[in-house]
C-alpha cells in the first residue's frame, strides 16, 4: 500500500529540507518514492506544502483530498487549512506555534484561539508538540524542521532507517550533530 | 545510478547525458530550475537570456553552429518565442535542438492556462510529453536523436507536477557528441519566400515520416487490462493509474505529435468504453474524435484545472474519499506579501496615495502592489506590457478628455525582457504617461536569477551592468528621475514633480532586494544595507497603527498593550516605518 505524508507550513519554515531528508531515507531503504511541491509565490510568506508518497510502486506524486495518512503541520492554522487532505482516520502532528498571516498582522482578521480545540475535536489521533521551543532548547530555532521530521519517523514506524547517516551526508558539517540531536528529540516527543 | 530528481533536475541531467553543449532560457515558474541545474555541468555553456525569444534564437544559433542545444521557458514564454519557433521548424537543425515548454494546469503561478501542445501542431514540430522524472531523462535522449534524424526542432511539453515532483531516476554518463562542421546552406537556413516555399514541402514530408515513427516509438504503447480503456499522456497517466490501477487498458502516449492512429485503432479493438484523461485542452480527445471514435473526455471531466486522482475519481466514478469536516471560518488566508525590507514597499506606499491615476502594472514581486494595504495597481497583462498599456490608456484619456494620468510600473528584469520596447513606444509616440522602473537589481519573483542589470551571469561570474538610467536617457526622455524608494519623502516629491509635467517622464527607483546575494563592492554601493533593524519605543508609541499601513510583515500590533511591535529577525532596517511614525517612536539599532 502506498503511504502518504503531508508536510505543511509557512514559507521559510524548512519543510523542504525535512521532506528532502525523508525522501532520501525512504529511497535508500528500497521504497519507490515520489514527492511534490508547489513553489513560486510561496516564498513570500505564503502557505506551503510538501507531499511525500512511498510504497512498492507509487503512481501519483500528489496526495488527494482525504488521502494523507499523516499530516505534519509546522504551524497551527496551517493544520486546519490542510485538514481536508487528511484521511478520516489519519494522524496529525501539529507544531503548537503561531505565525500571523498578513490579514491578522494588519488587523483585518483574527487569529482565533479556538484553532487548537477545533483540531483536537476533529482529529482522533493528534499530537501537539512544541517544536520551536525544543529547537530553541537545542540552541537553534531553525532545526524545528528536523524535530518534526523525528516525529514523522516515529509515527510512520520508520525508525529502522539510519537517519543519522542521512543527516551526516546531507547537512553542512557544522550542523550535523545539532540536526541529529533534533531528530532524536523529535522521536521522543510522540 | 539511481537518484531522486525533480523533472527539472532530470531534464538538466538528460541534457548533459545527451551531449548538449549550449543552453539558454528566461526564468518562469515552473521551468526556472532547469537552467539553474544545467549550469552545474561545465560541459554546457549555460546562459540567462533577456527574454524567451532571445533564448530560443540563441539556442537556434548554437544548433546552426553545429552543437546540440536546449532552450527552456514557461508556457507563456513560448508566446514570446513563437516567431523564431515557427520558422526554425522550416529550417531544421544542424545540432539537435529541443525546446522545453513548461505548462501550468491549475495556474499555480501563472496568468493563464494555455495548452502549448497546439504549438507543436501549428508549427509542425515533433513533441514529447514525459510523465515522470525518468521519462524526462529518457525522452530527452530520444528527442535529440529524433531532432537530428528528422531534421526538426523538438518540443518537449512538461507541466508543473512534472517539473516540481521528485521521482527515482536511473541516470548514466555523458555521451559526447561531435560538433557538425559549419556549412553554408542558404536554401535551408535563409528563409526568404523562395526558399521557404521549398522548405514547406520538406516539412510536410517530415510530418509524414514522423507519422511512421509515432506508431513504433517506445514511448507510445498499450498496457493491457480490462475492457475499459484509458488514454493519457504526461502526469495524467500516473493520476489515472492511481485511480484505475491495473483494472483498465491504457493507451499511454509519450510522443504526441503526430499521434499514432494505427495504435489507436488497435487500442479500440481491445476495449468497449474509453476515457481520455487530459489537462488543459481536449488535444488528444479532438484527435480521437476526428478518427471517428467515441469517447468520454471533457464532457465527463472538468474542462480546466489539474486532473488529480480525486478529480478523476469524482468525475468518472462519482466517488469521493471521506474527508474531515471542520470550521473553515477559523482559517485566515495567507496571501503572499512583499518581504520585510522590500524596496517596492516605499514606492507603493506613496503610489497608493495618488488620486486620478490609472496604474498599469506588470509581472514580478511588485505585482503584489495590487493587494491591500496598497491597492495600487489597476491592470496587469503580460511581461513588458506595463508601459505600452499605459501609453494606450493615456492616449484614450487625452483623446476623450478624461482627467486621468496613466502610470506604468515594471521591474528591472521585466524592463530588459520586453519593457524596453514598451518604453520606446512612449518615447516615439510621445504620450504623457509616466513610466516607473523598479530596479531591485535582480529577478526577484522567480527565485533571484541574474539579469543584464544584476552584475552577474548565470553561474555567478561577473558581467557588465547595463545601466537602466543610461538606456532611458539614450531613448531621448527629457525628464528622468532616479530615487531611493525607501526614502518616502523623496518618493512623494518625485511623483509630484512627474505629475506636474505635461509630458512623459521616467522614474527609476534603485535599491537592492534584501534577499539578493551581494559582494563587498555592491554592498558598498548602497552603504552596507540590511545590517540594522528597527525597534519600537513602547513609551512613545501611541498605538495609532499608521506604521501598520505600510504592509510590512515584520510589523504588527500587540493587542494586549495596544502598541506596535517589530519582529527582530525579519526586520532589515529599511526605515519606511521610521519615516511614517508621527511620534518618532521607531528607532534603529545595529543587527
Ligand atoms: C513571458 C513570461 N516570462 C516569464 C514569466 C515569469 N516571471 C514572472 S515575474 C518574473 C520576473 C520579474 O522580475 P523583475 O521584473 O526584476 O521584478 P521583481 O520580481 O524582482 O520585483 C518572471 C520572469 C512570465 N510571467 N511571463
Amino acid at each position: 500500500m502506498t503511504k502518504s505524508i503531508l508536510l505543511v507550513g509557512v514559507g521559510g519554515q524548512g519543510t523542504i529540507l525535512a521532506s528532502k531528508l525523508l525522501t532520501i531515507g525512504l529511497m535508500q531503504s528500497g521504497y519507490d518514492v515520489k514527492m511534490s511541491e508547489i513553489h513560486g509565490m510561496s516564498q513570500r510568506g505564503g502557505s506551503v506544502s510538501s507531499q511525500v508518497r512511498y510504497g512498492k510502486r507509487v503512481e501519483s506524486p500528489v496526495i488527494e483530498l482525504g488521502g494523507a495518512d499523516i499530516l505534519i503541520s509546522f504551524e497551527k492554522m496551517e493544520a486546519l487549512r490542510w485538514l481536508e487532505y487528511l484521511r478520516k482516520d489519519g494522524k496529525a502532528v501539529v507544531n503548537d506555534y503561531q505565525i500571523n498571516p498578513m490579514p491578522v498582522v494588519s488587523g483585518v482578521a483574527d487569529y482565533s484561539d479556538k484553532i487548537g480545540d477545533e483540531l483536537a475535536a476533529k482529529v482522533a489521533d493528534i499530537t501537539f508538540v512544541k517544536a520551536f521551543d525544543e529547537a530553541m532548547a537545542l540552541g537553534n530555532p531553525k532545526v524545528l524542521n528536523i524535530v518534526l521530521l523525528g516525529t514523522i519517523v516515529k509515527m510512520m514506524n520508520l525508525t529502522d532507517i539510519d537517519w543519522n547517516a542521512i543527516i551526516a551526508a546531507e547537512v553542512k558539517k557544522n550542523f550535523i550533530e545539532l540536526n541529529q540531536k533534533a531528530l532524536a528529540r523529535g522521536l521522543e516527543l510522540v | 545510478m539511481k537518484r531522486l530528481l525533480t523533472g527539472n533536475e532530470a531534464i538538466a541531467h538528460g541534457a548533459w547525458e545527451a551531449g548538449v553543449a549550449f543552453a539558454s532560457a528566461y526564468p518562469g515558474t515552473p521551468s526556472s530550475e532547469i537552467l539553474a541545474n544545467v549550469a552545474r555541468y561545465k560541459e554546457i555553456k549555460s546562459e540567462w537570456a533577456p527574454n524567451e525569444k532571445v533564448a530560443l534564437e540563441a539556442a537556434i544559433g548554437a544548433s546552426l553552429g553545429g552543437v546540440r542545444s536546449i532552450a527552456a521557458m514557461k508556457h507563456v514564454g513560448v508566446n514570446v518565442a513563437a516567431d523564431p519557433l515557427f520558422t526554425y521548424a522550416y529550417m531544421g537543425v544542424s545540432g539537435g535542438m529541443v525546446l522545453i515548454s513548461a505548462d501550468e494546469p491549475g495556474q499555480h503561478s501563472s496568468q493563464n492556462e494555455q495548452d502549448n501542445r497546439w504549438y507543436a501542431v501549428s508549427a509542425k514540430l515533433p513533441m514529447f510529453e514525459p510523465s515522470n522524472s525518468q521519462e524526462c531523462r529518457d525522452m530527452l535522449a530520444e528527442a535529440y536523436d529524433i531532432s537530428e534524424k528528422y531534421d526538426a526542432p523538438v518540443l518537449m511539453r512538461v507541466t508543473t507536477r512534472i517539473c516540481h515532483s521528485k521521482s527515482i531516476v536511473d541516470t548514466s554518463d555523458r555521451k559526447e557528441v561531435a560538433a557538425k562542421p559549419y556549412k553554408k546552406q542558404p536554401e535551408k537556413n535563409l528563409m526568404v519566400p523562395h526558399y521557404a516555399r521549398m522548405r514547406r514541402a520538406v516539412v510536410e514530408q517530415r510530418m509524414n515520416d514522423l507519422a511512421e515513427y509515432t506508431e513504433v516509438s517506445p514511448f507510445n504503447y498499450i498496457e493491457k487490462g480490462g475492457k475499459i480503456g484509458v488514454i493519457a499522456s504526461g502526469m495524467c497517466y500516473h493520476f489515472a493509474r492511481e485511480v484505475f490501477g491495473d483494472d483498465v487498458t491504457y493507451l499511454k502516449l509519450g510522443f504526441t505529435n503526430p499521434l499514432p492512429s494505427g495504435l489507436l485503432a488497435k487500442f479500440y479493438d481491445m476495449v468497449d468504453e474509453v476515457y481520455i484523461i487530459e489537462e488543459n485542452d481536449p488535444y488528444i480527445e479532438n484527435w480521437v474524435k476526428a478518427q471517428g471514435y467515441s469517447c468520454k473526455g471533457k464532457d465527463t471531466l472538468p474542462p480546466f484545472g489539474e486532473m488529480t486522482p480525486d478529480v478523476i475519481r469524482k468525475a468518472v466514478r462519482g466517488e469521493e474519499l471521506p474527508v474531515i469536516d471542520y470550521d473553515r471560518g477559523l482559517v485566515v488566508p495567507r496571501p503572499p506579501t512583499l518581504c520585510a525590507g522590500c524596496p517596492h514597499r516605499g514606492f507603493f506606499y506613496e503610489l497608493s496615495k495618488l488620486k486620478n491615476v490609472a496604474i498599469s502594472g506588470d509581472i514580478g514581486c511588485y505585482t503584489l502592489g495590487f493587494a491591500p494595504p496598497y491597492n495600487a495597481m489597476d491592470t496587469c497583462l503580460c511581461m513588458g506590457g506595463a508601459f505600452s498599456v499605459a501609453h494606450g490608456m493615456q492616449e484614450a484619456f487625452d483623446h476623450s478628455g478624461q482627467n486621468v494620468r496613466a502610470i506604468g510600473v515594471l521591474g528591472d528584469s521585466t524592463f530588459f525582457h520586453t519593457g524596453i520596447n514598451s518604453l520606446m513606444e512612449i518615447a516615439y509616440n510621445g504620450s504623457k504617461a509616466i513610466s516607473v522602473i523598479l530596479d531591485n537589481r535582480i529577478t526577484g519573483m522567480t527565485g533571484h536569477q541574474e539579469n543584464p542589470g544584476s552584475g552577474r551571469l548565470l553561474g555567478g561570474d561577473p558581467a557588465p551592468v547595463m545601466k537602466i538610467m543610461d538606456i532611458v536617457k539614450a531613448l531621448g526622455f527629457k525628464h528622468v528621475f532616479e530615487v531611493n524608494p525607501n526614502d518616502i519623502k523623496a518618493m512623494k516629491k518625485t511623483f509630484a514633480d512627474a505629475l506636474a509635467l505635461d509630458e512623459a517622464s521616467v522614474i527609476v527607483t534603485v535599491w537592492p532586494c534584501p534577499l539578493k546575494r551581494m559582494d563587498e563592492e555592491e554592498r558598498g554601493l548602497f552603504g552596507n544595507p540590511f545590517t540594522t533593524r528597527c525597534v519600537v519605543d513602547q513609551d512613545k508609541c501611541i498605538g495609532c497603527k499608521l506604521c501598520i499601513k505600510c504592509g510590512c510583515p515584520a510589523l504588527s500590533m500587540n493587542r494586549a498593550i495596544k502598541k506596535a511591535e517589530i519582529d527582530a529577525p525579519q526586520c532589515v532596517g529599511c526605515d519606511v516605518c521610521v519615516q511614517i511614525c508621527p511620534k518618532q517612536a521607531i528607532a534603529k539599532e545595529v543587527k
